[in-house]
């Protein structure tokens, strides 16, 4: 996994609430059997008219917004567990999404593929949609290290929560995998204990 | 100290606690399936590590299988792509697969249970935000991501933090025509999709006492649409007799001294929950979803709620209806009984029983997809086959089919499909399809009229 410091980039706003993984990736599209290439269809069925022509409403498709945060509105990521909704936006580009809550499975995902999720308050997430609706260019810091998302212009910045261990393997590059293999010892005498 | 039914699973399952962070998680069965474990294969296999428990995992192919012959090469590149893998790889680690075809492939949540597979008292871990479902046997099981299926394969455990509590109590006697799915569609639409985030949910009161094992089952299936990992409902003699003699069942004594140990699980009195709700089951009506995910729903015969909302608006703005408006007598072409949630045999009974004698109206496309091969001979034994033929339905084989529309099994864009699945989400049954969850019954009410109807009228 890619190790995740500091982050400062431009953010694009999605303010939909209750946005899930079937909207991230549509079902149609986990056909694959290697984790590249769903970022071509990312959000498509909100990107693409069934036509195949791109819709021009979306701000995925509004040039004026480009950076790799995404802003979106309460309970993102709910619904299936497929992992492939955290590749979709990695794949894509994106390396933090901000919102106000988090769907339990998605975060995991999330935080497993080095894809930062960044819990504000309900508060703040207006300001952060207030701001970028104002100005697309409005840039903002995320550092993993102080748990701090900041605007860079306004010194508005708010602290954010994140589990001790997956901060830690954030910052190390870690993945659970290894430290579960380290660990080998330990779970077979667990196993032997209970038969 | 007092414990829960949630808290003697998991404290019977910590391997470890890592100071400041998560638990190891032992897991003592891991389903798989064709979507989300192809690329935990490639890792272990890109890594040089080996699959540690082997036979405590079980795979079936389901997601992306097609619903009618199933006997033929499936002529989608990427579906037979991704089956052949599944294949492959279940064979190359020496791992059970029950695929396309075999008598015990179905659905991972119809088919585990059915064998005896899925035990109160155990971890149970699979791809697949369902994975809830087995809860109904007072089981610790839940969804997780491929890079978790990747975990387990690796080490038989998970890196997670304890959840909180959550306990639904719903008390007295349910109406007529009020079903299992009416219940925990009436409990989403009282408390939303995020309520049980972060929380594991137990199930509690007379309600789930007096359900069936398959009613219990669709309870817990839904409960990750409340947002909660995962649902529970304490084993009791229901549950013990469910499970005994299926085959992968304890046997003889075992079997005794495994219902010992399972009738200690219940959560004890005077235990405390981080949160509770409670509800009068009187108040339950059957259910109907309005909106694009399954916390908009409302009473049959209710009207929409008019709610001042950009996310709102732009979900009936998708589904085409208006607030304030009542649903009966939309006038609908698809009619979907099948999923995770409701294709088991008690469904495809409750359907049968109001549809025997009955026509399919004319406007109607109405899919019968049975949850397992095991459903769809018990479809064919108890002579339901005949009855839905004679009605116009058409029963086809196992699999997820228009739940999530992988397959072929798509409803057309702009048309409504009342569905027995758990998912309203925008295009999870097909592009610009505006599906409406709801029970059995009002499914096969709905097939028959054409439209919706105030199925409480119409029972005798």
């Amino acid at each position: 996994m890619e190790k995740f410091t500091k982050l400062v980039s431009t953010a694009i706003p999605l303010n939909i609430e209750n946005v899930d993984t079937d909207q991230i990736i549509p079902a149609r599209f986990l056909k694959a059997t290697n984790k590249k290439g769903f970022g071509d269809n990312l959000f498509r069925d909100w990107r693409y008219t069934q036509a195949g022509e791109k819709d021009t409403s979306f701000v995925l498709n509004n040039d004026s917004y480009t950076g790799s945060i995404l802003i979106a509105g309460t309970n993102f990521g709910c619904g299936s567990s497929r992992e492939h909704a955290a590749w979709a936006l990695s794949d894509y580009g994106f390396k933090v999404i901000v919102s106000s809550f988090f769907a339990d499975i998605f975060k995991g995902n999330s935080l497993n593929n080095g894809l930062l999720p960044v819990q504000v308050s309900e508060a703040f997430l207006n300001r952060l949609f207030e701001l970028t609706n104002a100005d697309p260019n409005v840039n903002f810091e995320i550092n993993l290290d102080a748990q701090s998302l900041s605007v860079l212009d306004t010194n508005e910045s708010e602290f954010f929560e994140i589990d001790p261990y997956k901060k830690l393997c954030l910052l190390n590059g870690y993945d659970d995998i290894d430290f579960l293999i380290s660990k080998k010892e330990t779970i077979k005498q667990f196993e032997i204990s209970r038969a | 100290m007092k414990k829960t039914l949630f808290d003697k699973v998991w404290d019977a399952h910590v391997v470890d606690s890592i100071e400041n962070g998560p638990d190891i998680l032992y897991i003592d069965k891991h389903l798989i399936h064709e979507v989300t474990s192809p690329q935990a294969f490639n890792e272990l296999e890109e890594r040089g590590i080996p699959i540690f428990r082997p036979d405590q995992i079980v795979a079936t192919a389901d997601h992306n299988t097609p619903t009618l012959n199933q006997h033929l090469p499936i002529k989608d590149d990427l579906s037979r792509n991704q089956l052949d893998a599944l294949s492959s790889n279940c064979q190359k680690h020496g791992i059970t697969l029950y695929k396309l075809g075999h008598k015990y492939n179905g659905i991972v949540h119809v088919m585990a249970p059915e064998l005896g597979i899925t035990q109160p008292g155990m971890t149970m871990v699979c791809g697949d935000s369902h994975t809830s479902t087995h809860g109904a046997f007072g089981t610790i099981a839940f969804g997780i991501g491929t890079s978790q299926v990747a975990q387990v394969f690796a080490s038989q455990c998970l890196l997670l933090e304890k959840p909180k509590s959550l306990r639904v109590t719903v008390n007295g006697t349910l109406r007529p025509g009020v079903l299992p799915k009416d219940v925990i569609l009436y409990i989403i639409s009282q408390l939303g999709t995020n309520a049980g985030t972060g929380y594991f949910c137990e199930y509690a009161g007379d309600v789930f006492e007096n359900m069936s094992m398959e009613g219990r089952m669709t309870v817990c299936n839904m409960s990750i649409e409340m947002g909660a990992r995962g649902g529970m409902i304490a084993p009791d003699q229901t549950t013990f007799d469910y499970i005994q003699d299926r085959k992968f069942a304890p046997k003889g004594e075992a079997f005794h001294e495994s219902v010992a140990y399972w009738q200690t699980l219940p959560t004890d009195e005077g235990a405390e929950f981080d949160k509770e709700y409670f509800f009068d089951a009187s108040e339950i009506e059957p259910m109907l979803t309005y909106g694009t995910n399954p916390g908009m729903g409302i009473k049959i015969n209710g009207n929409i709620p008019k709610i001042n909302d950009s996310s709102f608006k732009k979900s009936l703005e998708y589904m085409n209806f208006e607030a304030g408006a009542s649903l009966l007598n939309t006038p609908v072409n698809y009619v979907f009984i099948g999923s995770c949630t409701n294709s088991r045999i008690e469904d495809f009974r409750i359907a049968a029983h109001y549809i025997k004698g009955r026509k399919k109206a004319n406007n109607v496309t109405a899919w019968l997809v049975p949850g397992s091969k095991q459903v769809e001979a018990q479809i064919q034994e108890e002579g339901l086959k005949t009855i839905f033929e004679a009605a116009g339905f058409e029963l086809r084989q196992p699999g997820c089919s228009a739940c999530l529309a992988m397959n072929e099994d798509k409803i057309p864009s702009g048309e409504y499909c009342v569905s027995t699945s758990n998912r309203n989400f925008e295009g999870r049954q097909g592009q610009g399809a505006r599906t409406i969850l709801a029970s059995p019954l009002v499914a096969a009410a709905t097939a028959i009229e054409g439209k919706i109807i105030d199925i409480t009228k119409h029972l005798n």
